[in-house]
């Protein structure tokens, strides 16, 4: 009888036979099917996994609480926020774009097809539209460039315009192109490796979509040297911008206040908590990405 | 059937399941049916608006976490006006979790919160980063029986003191507190710990130090549990690792009336509901009609020869 199982219930995706314990709540706990987990690059992998309707609800720029597995003989002891990539609705799947950095992302990079993977959500407060915006800029760059991807599902529903601008060290690490072109975006390329990158460059691109009144909200994540430009040009032109943050969390909910970080807000500065309050905040009130 | 319900002296739950502080809010609704609970617990309360610790605030460790969040809120006024009535929207009794750094303004302060609906008092005075005469009183006896005494004199609710694993001699610290009219104890706040990150040389905590807790802290704070217990005549609800319906078990077997789970909110958001679940199929299983039975029922009569025992097999 002596179990060292901890006591949880996750909805088993794609069975009947487990109960959710709470129908009303958004949120929920899944043991989802892992379908496809590959490598795009030299960083980056590409997870595929089953979802329950619940999860399908997810929004983009939300984000799901990963239980990874270990990458060691150890294990893990709190989970790890991951924003998602893709929501599929028709095949019932979630796709993530994550790179591998620590512990919990490493762990995950030893999931294969057919494995089961535990996650939290859907969680947050993602990217909005407003009724009005014909055309926006996005930038991103890294990490960011997956969290910004969904911004295409937004754009293609709300039949809005857009100029992405994909900054990354090298070409081949700038992921989400294809996804934005689907949604009908202009994708424009920028690397370190031909200098493009620079925030000359990218300031110019961003003034000259401004001048062309094809600005009409910003969005980045991924850079604090980006996000301080877009936020300066979007002061300058009173433009409105949403940024996706990230910090180190625990619980995901709200309760814990471990994920804060500094806003300001009419010059007052304030904690937000990034897990309820974000992922996504009000470009003008980040102080730094 | 299982008889689930438990009384920490007047205070009654229909299981002996609670949040610990600071891991639980009305936000939790987001995931689970707090309905479920036998009881609902704020985070700690402060009078004044508190920022909380610089981050990271937490750090993974083997076995469990370190969090050095610093009890931020919005104060007092914010929490009577607005946290109150959002966890009244909730069955499960709620306790209040008030803190001071001054003995004279925890007792204005519990005084000040007991307003309809509040069912019980949990005074922190045991938060492990702050100084042990500003506010981690939990650490002397004199010092928690005095935050105590004025506090009893303040209010008529039911008063849990939660006690501090940092202490040298925790028995010592509960005898206080009972003596003092502490209606209850709550055994123990987390253990005050470190980690070193060995890439950058750095504290892992923002606060460098911070309070560790998970299933590493179990069999520590358990023996806490079951000591004190012997020790006092007041009920002891146990906190410290919880992460199923056994953990539970051992802790009401130790002499714990209920418990308090934290961490394994974190894990797993619904743990607490599971948990319930399972330590009612525990006690079905075993034939155990009335969960408050298990309080402690430890059998610790051991052989105390060693020969004796020694000589019987495993």
């Amino acid at each position: 009888m002596e179990s060292t199982v901890f006591a949880a219930r996750p909805h088993v995706v794609g069975t009947e036979n487990t109960v959710d314990q709470a129908p009303a709540a958004p949120v929920e706990e899944i043991l989802t099917t892992v379908l496809a987990n590959d490598s795009i690059n030299d960083e980056y992998k590409h997870l595929i996994v089953t979802a329950s309707p619940k999860a399908l609800t997810a929004k983009p720029g939300q984000f799901f609480h990963w239980l990874c597995p270990s990458p060691d003989e150890g294990d893990l002891w709190l989970r790890r926020p991951q924003s998602i990539y893709v929501v599929d609705k028709e095949r019932q799947r979630l796709e993530f774009l994550y790179k591998c950095v620590g512990r919990g992302t490493n762990g995950a990079a030893t999931l294969k097809p057919g494995d089961t993977f535990n996650m939290v959500g859907p969680l947050g407060v993602g990217f909005s539209m407003e009724p009005g915006w014909k055309n926006v800029v996005v930038l991103g760059r890294g990490v960011g460039l997956a969290t910004l991807a969904p911004i295409s599902q937004l754009i293609a529903e709300n039949g809005i315009g857009a100029t992405v601008i994909l900054s990354a060290r090298s070409p081949d690490l700038a992921m989400s192109g294809d996804l934005f072109e689907k949604a009908g975006a202009e994708v424009i390329t920028v690397t370190d490796t031909d200098g493009t990158s620079a925030v000359e460059n990218v300031e110019a691109i961003i003034e000259q979509r401004v001048a062309d009144n094809r600005a009409d909200a910003f969005f980045t994540c991924g850079s604090n040297r980006l996000f301080m430009l877009m936020k300066r040009l979007g002061k300058k032109h009173n433009v409105p911008g949403q940024v996706a943050m990230e910090q180190i969390m625990a619980c995901g909910l709200g309760p814990c206040y471990v994920c804060v970080r500094t806003f300001e807000i009419d010059g007052v500065k304030t904690l937000k908590r990034v897990c309820i309050e974000g992922p996504v905040f009000d470009m003008q009130e980040a102080m730094g990405w | 059937m299982v008889d689930l319900s438990v009384k920490i002296g007047s205070f009654e739950m229909t299981n002996p399941v609670m949040p610990a502080s600071g891991t639980f809010s009305p936000e939790m609704e987001q995931v689970m049916d707090i309905n479920r609970l036998g009881a609902t617990l704020t985070k700690t309360i402060s009078r004044e608006l508190r920022d909380g610790n610089p981050p990271p605030r937490v750090a993974e460790v083997e076995c469990g976490m370190i969090n050095c969040i610093g009890l931020p809120g919005k104060g007092i006024e914010y929490f009577l006006e607005n946290q109150i009535p959002d966890y009244l929207r909730f069955s499960p009794p709620l306790i209040v979790s008030i803190t001071s750094t001054i003995h004279e303004d925890f007792a204005a302060m519990a005084r000040e919160v007991t307003v309809p609906g509040v069912k019980a008092l949990e005074i922190n005075i045991s938060c492990p980063t702050r100084d042990p005469n500003g506010g981690n009183f939990a650490l002397h006896a004199d010092e928690t029986a005095e935050t105590v005494r004025l506090v009893r004199a303040a209010t008529d609710l039911p008063i849990f003191v939660k006690l501090s694993p940092n202490a040298g001699d925790i028995v010592s610290i509960a005898r206080a507190a009972e003596e003092a009219g502490a209606d209850a104890l709550t055994v123990a706040n987390t253990i005050l710990s470190m980690r070193i990150d060995t890439h950058s040389f750095r504290p892992s905590l923002g606060h460098k130090v911070g309070g560790m807790s998970g299933p590493a802290v179990k069999p520590i704070i358990l023996r806490m549990v079951y000591q004190i217990s012997k020790a006092v005549s007041i009920p002891i609800i146990g906190c410290g690792g919880i992460v199923k319906a056994e953990d539970v078990v051992e802790y009401m077997l130790a002499g714990a009336s209920a418990v308090q789970v934290g961490y394994a909110s974190f894990r797993n958001p619904t743990a607490m509901v599971s948990i319930i679940e399972d330590l009612e199929e525990w006690c079905d299983k075993r034939g155990i009609a009335r969960v408050a039975d298990l309080t402690g029922a430890v059998q610790d009569d051991m052989e105390t020869d060693t020969y004796i025992a020694a000589a019987a097999g495993i």
